[in-house]
């Protein structure tokens, strides 16, 4: 009795280790520690490095675990990031034209009533985006494509490109308030992660999507209705898209239509280097998280050594082909 | 006759895998010749290494009309005049027919292109072969009979030879099988060598002037197909006497689960009655075309019928989704376990418990690893499914355990109803037996089996009762107990 | 016995180009009678010569869809090229067969890498050519710290003005870089995807790779050749963007890839790849620039530009799924 358990406890720490992709992750960040303090030294090991570390990867995070989403399903959301400046949008014209005063009830009403049209502006686009890729068909590159473009036009039509600026401090505090020294936004993105991991690994949802991911049409043979899943699931996909946009104007405390479009390759990127399957149906939301500290680290480095944003991105693209072309390099079987 | 192909002391290896020991073959000139084995018997490799796709081991010898080849490569075997029709055809089906047939115009560096010239072509080969179609139409129009035609004019215009065709009439009805067996007559008038792939030991002996028996990779040998009958060859094919045993279950049999009135939906079928109890074992034959699957996608709630009533437990029901029909108990193993079966990438324990996901849910709806890892081991120790790890993907299982997880999963459903298409398909020989028996044990606890296959001896022998379908009608509905294999095959193929 | 023609119009007659023709007539005959300015020669001549860019982009992307990949780097190549022929031009003097060598080896090499990653280190197109994007573009400005080149040699910001001729009172009309270089670049792409057979075992690839394959395409030679033609074209349009703007602007480029892909789009070329045709491009880029000059012309501002472009680009690609949808579920009823 004893033997078998052992047997089974063994087999489950391997596995936990992600069948590698978790474990080298980790390695390749103990690695990337060393050599950024061995070149960078003293500057790389304080707080505020750290904290500054902090504060930038929850957007992204999220932003990510958007990504990530579509991404398990066999698909790809090109528009997260339309999205989140279209909802930050809505939020920050709401806060700056309708705010009454500076404390009170309706005040602190108003705030919560301009997050709660975020949201919903984010799930209109993913019903959009859901029904168009699940009940009419088209490819999701073409479909996010084609709500990217909207979202964006919407927002710049709207706002002809101009910066909608100045929340109130609650608002502000979520972006850069601190909790006990750890920063709000970070919470917010163990709030999204946490629960994103959960429906993943042990529901009935999440079971779905991976299968669906990995073969639409067996899996609706199986009973699925697959349609219904990819139409939820591009709508969870949007809402993060809205929860990262929060983050974003809280930080930046102001709006726009063209916020953060680096980040689409940063979030792919960050998706398949914590192995999520770009062709679909593998992925954890543990390597993920470990992908973007990973990314956040080299990017603080890359700071720190007064690197060129544009060398960065080029390195960042450099890193996506690298990462992606590993398992037909003799890792994983090609797929 | 003269010898078109010669192949002596042909091996090959795949890492440490003998897939062909030192075979021989020899085609003639103009002869209809039949491959048959087992999978993993080495007949797809046997023809790799034909069509120049592979290459032998040293030490084979390939002479085609007479000339010496040391190694072949696919435009070398093209050349000579090999031309292979896979069973995926492939077709452009983005293309029209005459640019499909003419395709080989396209090869050979770069010009342009005589759409007159391929047009002629492609006519011409199309007159011989005797299709009457629109030669712009897009092959994507097409049935796949049609698509057949057009791959072997294809193979026609490319001055073939030999013509190997791969398990081609897998998906053809009773008419377009004899279209296609005039037509390799004609061909093999033409001086052209046809050879036949396939596992329905029916059509090989009927087409067939010699068959070549493979097993484990080597030549079993090559017999005049006169000399054959079914179960010789499969006698040769597997080693073992495989007799189908008459094993009906015991006769104990329930009420009516499932029954269907006047069920009929545009071009696929009509007018059927059928009525499904429970413990009793079902057998469903015809060729494809006869509308067997698409009546068993409707029973299943995928393929809405357009008249006619279904009644579970004497209550009417009208099935939308396969969704509803798996809650009333009705479940589908569908024939084509590779794709539509099974998610091959993705592992064991997640195909298994598809179909039961919110049953295994516990509190807040969240599934726990254990109930998971309870629910697999529990159905692999009752199918018995050889596995050494419930986390590896599914395709690392063999055909017959494959078989056993989509059993699993839809067992677990505990339905009333399970529909069987083709559920030996892929098994071989040896591991056939054990799926039967895990069709005996369903009947043994009342649920009402409705199985479908092609192979008339395997439903006659494992069923209580025998239907026959014919173009979308039910033509025969009898005990198996008061019909022959002679007359269930007069009246499938009358 | 040659086809009828009652059976080739009937088949054009169900093509997704007709029904784009029939969009694009009933929206000129509409626009025209809104407003005068539309249907007048200058305003088409100006039509023709700033959606050149996006048109040439368009070929090279269709090619490229036809074969069945995906490329969205075309604008980074673009830029990269257009940088280093002018710089080079600028330092060392030059002429157009020069220029024009230059910038199509360069956009030529940056295709080739695509074509190396998506073909050897088997990565889906979508991601390479996000990466590739990034690359390109992130290095150009690295390098060259973004800064505008207005200075250009006097013979490339003159241009050209072949067939000049006369139309009404003091303007006059001729073929200039833009349009000649976009009329070659329909007439290049026509005759190698309809009279060439690389051209057609493009479209055979693009429908079903293992069959190509097995046939014995060269299908690593053909994408090296369909995204080396992208970035031809990408090369090619880099310098008649330069010519019309009169300088290089190496960070404007970056984020047209949206008209490009849309005009595509539009003209019916699938993602699956297989499916596409010339004509169906110059229809999209046609109702591309007829959309967004329509609604200046209209007097909405040119902001609003992008949404009608993305919910063109939404409604069109539903309705072909949509479509094609009704088409399967017809056929599989015989």
């Amino acid at each position: 009795m004893r033997n078998a358990s052992t047997l089974a406890l063994r087999g489950r720490l391997i596995r936990l280790a992600g069948s590698g992709t978790i474990a080298t992750l980790m390695l390749l960040l103990v690695a990337l520690w060393l050599v950024f303090a061995i070149t960078i030294g003293d500057r790389f090991f304080s707080v505020n490095t750290l904290q500054s570390m902090a504060f930038q990867m929850p957007e992204l995070g999220i932003l990510s675990l958007a990504m990530m989403l579509a991404l398990l399903s066999g698909g790809l959301n090109l528009s997260i990031i339309a999205t989140a400046n279209l909802s930050g949008l809505t939020i920050a014209f709401l806060l700056t034209h309708y705010i009454p005063g500076t404390q009170g009830i309706a005040w602190a009403g108003v705030q919560v009533l301009a997050i709660a049209a975020g949201f919903a502006v984010a799930a209109l686009v993913g019903l959009v985006n859901g029904f168009v890729i699940a009940y009419l068909g088209v490819s999701p590159i073409l479909a996010t494509l084609g709500t990217m473009t909207l979202c964006k036009g919407l927002a710049i039509g709207l706002t002809r490109g101009n910066v909608i600026s100045g929340f109130p401090e609650p608002i502000v505090f979520i972006g850069n308030g601190t909790v006990l020294g750890v920063p709000f936004a970070l919470i917010v993105l163990a709030l999204c992660a946490l629960p994103v991991a959960l429906m993943l690994n042990a529901t009935p949802f999440g079971a779905r999507v991976y299968m669906i991911g990995s073969n639409e049409k067996a899996t609706r043979y199986s009973g699925v209705d697959t349609r219904a899943v990819l139409l939820k699931l591009y709508v969870l996909s949007s809402l993060l898209a809205g929860v990262a946009a929060v983050v974003m104007l809280a930080r930046f405390n102001s709006a726009n239509a063209a916020y953060g479009e680096s980040y689409l390759l940063v979030t792919i990127l960050a998706a398949v280097l914590g192995g999520v399957d770009p062709f679909g149906g593998f992925g954890k939301v543990g390597g993920l998280l470990l992908a973007l500290i990973i990314l956040q680290v080299i990017s603080s480095a890359f700071n720190l050594l007064n690197l060129s944003q544009f060398l960065t991105l080029a390195i960042w693209g450099g890193i996506l082909i690298a990462v992606a072309a590993v398992p037909h390099l003799g890792g994983k079987a090609p797929r | 006759m003269t010898t078109f192909l010669e192949m002596s002391g042909i091996s090959k290896r795949f890492g440490g895998v003998h897939a062909l020991r030192d075979v021989d073959l020899t085609l003639e000139v103009g002869e209809v010749h039949c491959l048959v084995g087992e999978n993993g018997s080495g007949k797809s490799t046997l023809i790799k290494i034909i069509s120049g796709v592979e290459a032998p081991e040293a030490g084979g010898r390939i002479v085609i009309s007479g000339k010496e080849y040391p190694k072949l490569s696919p435009v070398y075997s093209t050349h000579c005049g090999i031309q292979v029709i896979y069973q995926d055809l492939s077709l452009f089906s983005n293309l029209t027919v005459v640019e499909n047939i003419a395709m080989a115009h396209h090869l050979g560096g770069v010009h342009t292109v005589n759409w007159s010239s391929m047009r002629a072509v492609a006519v011409a080969t199309m007159a011989k072969v005797g299709i009457e179609v629109d030669p712009e139409t897009k092959v994507s129009e097409l049935s796949i009979a049609g698509r057949q035609l057009v791959a072997i004019c294809r193979a026609l215009a490319a001055d073939a030879k030999l013509i190997i065709m791969d398990e081609p009439t897998a998906s053809l009805t009773r008419h377009e099988v004899n279209t296609l067996i005039k037509l390799v007559s004609d061909l093999k008038r033409s001086g052209i060598c046809v050879v036949f792939v396939s596992h329905r030991l029916d059509e090989v002996l009927e087409i067939a002037e010699r068959v070549t028996v493979l097993r484990d990779g080597a030549k079993v040998g090559t017999f005049a197909a006169a000399t054959m009958d079914g179960s010789k060859l499969s006698h040769l094919m597997t080693g073992k006497a495989f007799e189908y045993q008459k094993q009906v279950p015991d006769p104990a049999v329930g009420a009516v689960v499932l029954e269907v009135q006047g069920l009929g939906r545009d071009g696929d079928y009509d007018d059927v009655n059928l009525q499904l109890r429970a413990g009793e074992v079902v057998g469903l034959t015809g060729l494809l075309g006869s509308g067997r699957t698409e009546l068993a996608l409707s029973l299943f709630g995928m393929n809405p019928p357009d008249r006619g009533t279904m009644a579970l437990d004497g209550n009417r029901i009208a099935l939308n989704t396969n969704a509803d029909a798996i809650r009333r108990g009705i479940a589908y193993v569908s024939e084509d376990r590779l794709t539509l079966g099974l998610i091959l990438d993705q592992s064991i324990t997640s195909n298994i418990t598809l179909t039961v996901l919110e049953r295994l849910a516990g509190a807040f709806g969240l599934i726990g690893a254990r109930a998971r890892q309870s629910h697999v081991a529990r159905w692999v120790a009752e199918l018995g499914i050889r596995i050494s790890d419930p986390n590896n993907p599914v395709k690392t299982l063999s055909g017959g355990n494959q078989q056993r997880v989509v059993l699993a999963k839809w067992m677990a459903t505990n339905p009333r109803v399970l529909i069987l298409d083709s559920p030996t398909v892929g098994v071989d020989i040896g591991a056939k037996d054990g799926i039967y028996e895990i069709i005996r044990r369903l009947a043994r606890e009342g649920v009402a089996v409705l199985m479908i296959s092609d192979e008339i001896p395997e439903v006659l022998y494992h069923s209580h009762r025998v239907l026959v379908m014919r173009e979308g009608r039910l033509t025969t509905d009898v005990m198996a107990a008061d019909t022959s294999e002679d007359a269930l095959r007069q009246a499938v193929n009358a | 016995m040659p086809e009828s023609r009652f059976a080739s119009f009937g088949r054009f007659r169900r093509s997704h180009e007709f029904w784009l023709l029939i969009v694009i007539l009933v929206l000129c005959a509409s626009l025209g009678a809104a407003n005068g300015q539309f249907l007048t020669m200058q305003n088409l001549f100006d039509l023709l010569t700033s959606y050149a860019f996006v048109g040439i982009l368009a070929l090279g992307l269709l090619v490229v869809l036809i074969a069945g990949g995906i490329d969205i780097s075309f604008t980074a190549t673009a830029s990269v090229a257009q940088y280093v022929t002018l710089t080079v031009a600028n330092a060392y003097g030059a002429n157009w067969i020069c220029v024009f060598a230059i910038a199509i080896g360069i956009g030529g090499a940056l295709g080739a890498l695509n074509a190396i990653f998506i073909q050897k280190l088997r990565i889906p197109s979508i991601i390479v050519s996000v990466a590739t994007l990034n690359i390109f573009y992130g290095l150009l400005i690295f390098f060259t710290g973004g800064k505008y080149i207005y200075s250009l040699p006097d013979w490339f910001a003159t241009g050209i003005f072949w067939f000049e001729f006369d139309w009404g009172k003091d303007t006059s009309y001729g073929v200039n870089l833009q349009i000649l270089a976009l009329g070659f670049s329909f007439l290049f792409t026509w005759l190698l995807l309809n009279r060439s057979n690389i051209g057609r075992q493009i479209y055979a690839m693009g429908g079903n790779t293992d069959a190509a394959q097995r046939l014995g395409f060269h299908v690593f030679g053909l994408n090296m050749l369909v995204y080396c033609y992208m970035g031809v074209m990408a090369g090619i349009a880099s310098l008649v963007q330069a010519q019309l703007a009169q300088s290089v602007a190496p960070t404007v480029l970056v984020g047209k890839e949206l008209d490009v892909v849309a005009a595509v789009v539009l003209g019916g070329a699938s993602l699956m790849g297989g499916v596409g045709t010339v004509f169906g491009t110059f229809l999209g880029l046609a109702l591309l620039a007829i959309l967004q000059n329509g609604i200046i012309l209209l007097g909405v501002s040119s902001y609003w530009s992008p949404f009608f472009v993305g919910l063109v680009i939404l409604i069109s690609v539903s309705a072909t799924a949509w479509s094609q949808r009704e088409r399967r579920t017809r056929s599989a009823r015989p």
